[in-house]
């Protein structure tokens, strides 16, 4: 059988503790990509760094699908490269994504399956087998506090539910970097703040680097990382502060709207 | 506190591979188990041909003598393996479907950012879809049993491995379209333009040699057609004999099927190039 592909480059140590600062949870250079004549993203270059949030903000149509299914090699990279954690994804696929954790925007969980049966599909997909798989995921579902519906099937469960129980399946194989693409969308404001307030803990908790897509303002937290995409280019990166400093906008939502020139209001939640 | 079942070395151990391909082969079955009324169509399909079609057509329809029938035989009996080769046609081109229906790349979404070879999760999933087939498959010879279509004992046995070479035929071409359809409305299309042309211009009906006395042109296209050589292969094992040419160009077949569906879902040739599905950037 095919061994994986070793990257080219020193490979960190696992362990997170012995781990250079410098190699980027997420490293983006220079990524280009465009359907046909079409340009989805233009040149687009930033990191996140491990054990942090960082939020790609972006409306509709900024590139955001695009910019997750290159990291996740739904789509070859066309130009630039991207790394996790200095696993290059074109050139050591299996090795970047086995530490990679992603929650996609449209819902992926199969529906008539039981959470525990989704939950051990998962598993071995990551060739994790039957008995630790179990375990794993008697782990996830105690922390999102779906233990009890583990026999349930996946349909009877609600929109907030389904949402977390996909988080606790890219958790699963115990990534390192944690990819959502815009998971609050179509929840309640109390599923959405319980959300975010999950996925912020594992940033400080399990040290778990996170780029969260999001084009609701109210999600940036003064701490967070931020990326703003606009039109397929990074119109500005940076904390919180020194965007607005950048600006010189007296909030995010005025920020944005100097940044892109445009009336952002489909910034409403 | 558990231990790391995946070791931090790179790459993967034989047994990950093996929890994978199970892994997904279950899921296949579970999922074939919820869709009550996709087995049922599977299964009433071939028994509409069998009873209807075949009954009224015994009488116009006379079979000779031709390998492997050693007696002559009903209409019946003739067309049935060509049934089960179309029970696997079918579930090829819904395992295509339903990879373009999976919420337009949902569930395939999951499946494709596992970090094992992409080459071997699609390799997987066709070894699933044609697990299923050959369910169907059994299913549909056990009811024709009672109908009396009643082939020699060691045949359900020896026919196995011809379905699964079939079936992993039928799927890879499968699996090929659906790297080519972004909607599911072009699954018509697929009705139209791959399934009806290979099930009628194939020796699931009518023995080439009636073909060739209509029209030679046909039956030169039938025996181009690898889905005349899937029936004539399932056709032979059902009797306990093999047919080698047929068995090539099946075999053949599948592996470059194969190998056109793993570069077609490779992602910087086949995906890349239609944009995200559903439209979103």
């Amino acid at each position: 059988m095919k061994q994986m592909d070793m990257p080219t480059d020193d490979l960190p140590t696992p362990e997170r503790r012995n781990e250079p600062a410098e190699v980027a949870a997420l490293s983006i250079k220079g990524v280009s990509h465009s359907y046909g004549s079409r340009v989805a993203l233009d040149d687009i270059s930033f990191a996140v760094a491990p054990g942090t949030f960082t939020a790609l903000l972006g409306l509709n149509g900024a590139g955001k699908s695009t910019l997750f299914s290159l990291i996740t090699r739904l789509f070859g990279v066309q130009r630039g490269s991207i790394r996790i954690f200095g696993h290059d994804i074109g050139r050591a696929p299996g090795e970047a994504l086995r530490v990679l954790g992603v929650v996609f925007q449209p819902r992926t969980l199969d529906l008539d399956l039981s959470v525990m049966q989704n939950l051990l599909y998962h598993a071995a997909l990551h060739g994790i087998g039957r008995r630790e798989a179990r375990v794993r995921a008697d782990e996830v579902l105690a922390q999102i506090g779906l233990s009890d519906r583990n026999a349930s099937k996946v349909r009877d469960l609600s929109g907030g539910q389904m949402r977390r129980l996909e988080i606790a399946r890219a958790l699963l194989h115990r990534p390192r970097l944690l990819l959502l693409d815009e998971p609050t969308v179509g929840l309640d404001v109390k599923a959405r703040a319980d959300m975010l307030g999950h996925v912020r803990r594992l940033v400080s908790e399990q040290g778990i680097g996170v780029l969260f897509a999001t084009h609701l303002f109210d999600e940036i937290a003064e701490g967070d990382d931020l990326v703003v995409l606009h039109q397929g280019r990074v119109l500005a990166q940076g904390r919180l502060p020194h965007i607005l400093a950048q600006s010189g906008a007296r909030d995010l939502h005025a920020a944005f709207m100097r940044l892109t020139g445009t009336a952002a209001d489909a910034s409403a939640p | 506190m558990t231990t790391d079942a995946i070791k931090p070395r790179p790459g993967f151990s034989l047994t990950q591979y093996a929890v994978c391909m199970n892994g997904i082969v279950w899921r296949e079955g579970l999922r074939f188990l919820h869709q009550r009324e996709r087995f049922i169509s599977a299964l009433v399909r071939p028994l509409v041909w069998l009873f209807i079609f075949a009954a009224g057509f015994r009488q116009v329809l006379g079979i000779s003598i031709i390998p492997p029938y050693e007696t002559y035989i009903l209409y019946e009996v003739y067309i049935t393996p060509g049934l089960m080769a179309m029970i696997q046609l079918f579930n090829g081109m819904q395992s295509s479907l339903s990879m373009v229906y999976d919420r337009e790349m949902g569930n395939m979404r999951t499946l494709l950012v596992s970090p094992l070879p992409r080459w071997y999760l699609l390799f997987c999933k066709l070894l699933a879809g044609t697990a299923v087939s050959v369910l169907q498959v059994y299913a549909f010879l056990l009811v024709a049993w009672f109908w009396d279509i009643e082939p020699p004992h060691i045949g359900y046995l020896t026919v196995l491995p011809a379905l699964l070479l079939s079936g992993l035929m039928l799927g890879a071409l499968g699996m090929l379209i659906s790297s080519g359809i972004r909607q599911l409305e072009n699954f018509a299309g697929v009705m139209n333009f791959v399934i009806f042309p290979m099930f009628f211009a194939s020796s699931a009906l009518y023995p080439l040699w009636r073909v060739q006395e209509g029209s030679p042109v046909l039956a030169y296209l039938c025996q181009l057609n690898p889905f005349t050589h899937a029936v004539e292969l399932i056709r032979f094992a059902l009797y306990g004999r093999v047919n080698w040419v047929s068995l090539a160009v099946v075999g053949g077949c599948a592996v470059v099927f194969m190998i056109a569906a793993a570069v077609a879902y490779d992602p910087s040739r086949g995906i890349g190039r239609h944009g995200p599905a559903g439209g979103e950037t």
